[in-house]
C-alpha cells in the first residue's frame, strides 16, 4: 500500500531543486493483464502536495495521464540548508503516503 | 483558481508545527485537496470542456513559455516534459494532451517560493500537439507543440 517516496534535493544559491520519485503504478484502467485478459481496474495519484518547513509550496492535480513511477522535479526560492520539504499524495483509492527530507548543505 | 481557494482554507489549519506531526500535518490538509479533485476537467473527452470547467478562457500566445519535449517520443507511456515560464506572476502551469481520451493531464500551482518550473513524464496515446496554459493572476497563456509517439502509451 505505502510505496516508497525517494527525493534528491539539491541547494543552487538559495534554491533548493527538488527531484522526486513516486513509486506507483498509475494504471489508466486501459490495460489488460496479459494473464488473465482483464482490464487492471484504474489506480492512479489524483492529488500531490510539497511544502517548505510545513508550508504548501506546490499542489498538483493528475490524471491517469502522469506515467507510471511518477517523476517530478521543481524548484523553491529562498530555502536554506536543514529547511525540511516534505511530499504527500492521495490516490483514487484514497490511499495515500508521505515523506519529508532535510536540505543538505551544497557541495 | 482550485489551488488558491484551497491554499487560504489551509493556513486555517496551519500553525501546527510538522515534525512529530508531520504524517497527520500533512495528511489532513491533502484530504481536503482530494476531496476536490477536478473530477469534470478530468473526464472531459474534449479539450474545449476541460478548459471551460477550469476557467481557462481568452488564451493568449506567448513566446514566454518554455517547453523542453522530444520530438519523437519512441515510447508514448513515458514522454519527459519540462515546463518553465518567465510570465511575471505565474502561479500556474496545465498541462493538454490534445489527443489523449481525456486532454487533461495535469495541473501545477506554484506559491511561496515556487518557481514556476516543472519537470515530469506524461503518457500520451498518440502523435498530438501538447498545449500548456499557464495561470497568472486573471490572465492565460498558452503554448503548444506537437510531439510525435511512436508507440503508445494508452493501454500502460
Amino acid at each position: 500500500m505505502a510505496q516508497p517516496i525517494r527525493m534528491r534535493v539539491k541547494l543552487v544559491g538559495d534554491e533548493a531543486d527538488v527531484r522526486v520519485l513516486i513509486e506507483h503504478p498509475m494504471e489508466t484502467g486501459l490495460r489488460k493483464d496479459p494473464a488473465t485478459g482483464e482490464f487492471v481496474p484504474m489506480h492512479f495519484i489524483q492529488t500531490m502536495t510539497a511544502t517548505l518547513n510545513g508550508k504548501p509550496v506546490l499542489e498538483a492535480q493528475w490524471s491517469r495521464a502522469v506515467a507510471r513511477n511518477p517523476y517530478v522535479q521543481f524548484r523553491i526560492r529562498g530555502a536554506k540548508v536543514d529547511d525540511e520539504i516534505g511530499i504527500a499524495w492521495v490516490d483514487n483509492r484514497g490511499e495515500t503516503n508521505s515523506a519529508t527530507t532535510k536540505v543538505p548543505a551544497p557541495h | 483558481m482550485w489551488w488558491m481557494r484551497r491554499v487560504a482554507l489551509r493556513r486555517l489549519g496551519a500553525g501546527a508545527g510538522l515534525c512529530a506531526a508531520a504524517l497527520a500535518g500533512l495528511l489532513r490538509p491533502l484530504l481536503a485537496v482530494a476531496a476536490q479533485w477536478n473530477k469534470t476537467a478530468f473526464e472531459a473527452q474534449i479539450l474545449a470542456d476541460a478548459l471551460k470547467e477550469l476557467g481557462l478562457s481568452d488564451l493568449e500566445e506567448s513566446a514566454d513559455i518554455v517547453i523542453k519535449a522530444p520530438e519523437i517520443a519512441e515510447n508514448g507511456a513515458q514522454v519527459p516534459i519540462e515546463l518553465s515560464t518567465r510570465i511575471p506572476g505565474a502561479q500556474a502551469i496545465y498541462i493538454f494532451v490534445d489527443k489523449n481520451p481525456q486532454p487533461f493531464a495535469a495541473g501545477f500551482g506554484f506559491m511561496d517560493g515556487a518557481e514556476p518550473f516543472v519537470s515530469t513524464r506524461i503518457k500520451m496515446a498518440e502523435t498530438s500537439v501538447v498545449r500548456i496554459i499557464v495561470g497568472a493572476g486573471e490572465k492565460h497563456y498558452m503554448a503548444s507543440r506537437e510531439v510525435k509517439v511512436t508507440i503508445g502509451g494508452c493501454g500502460e
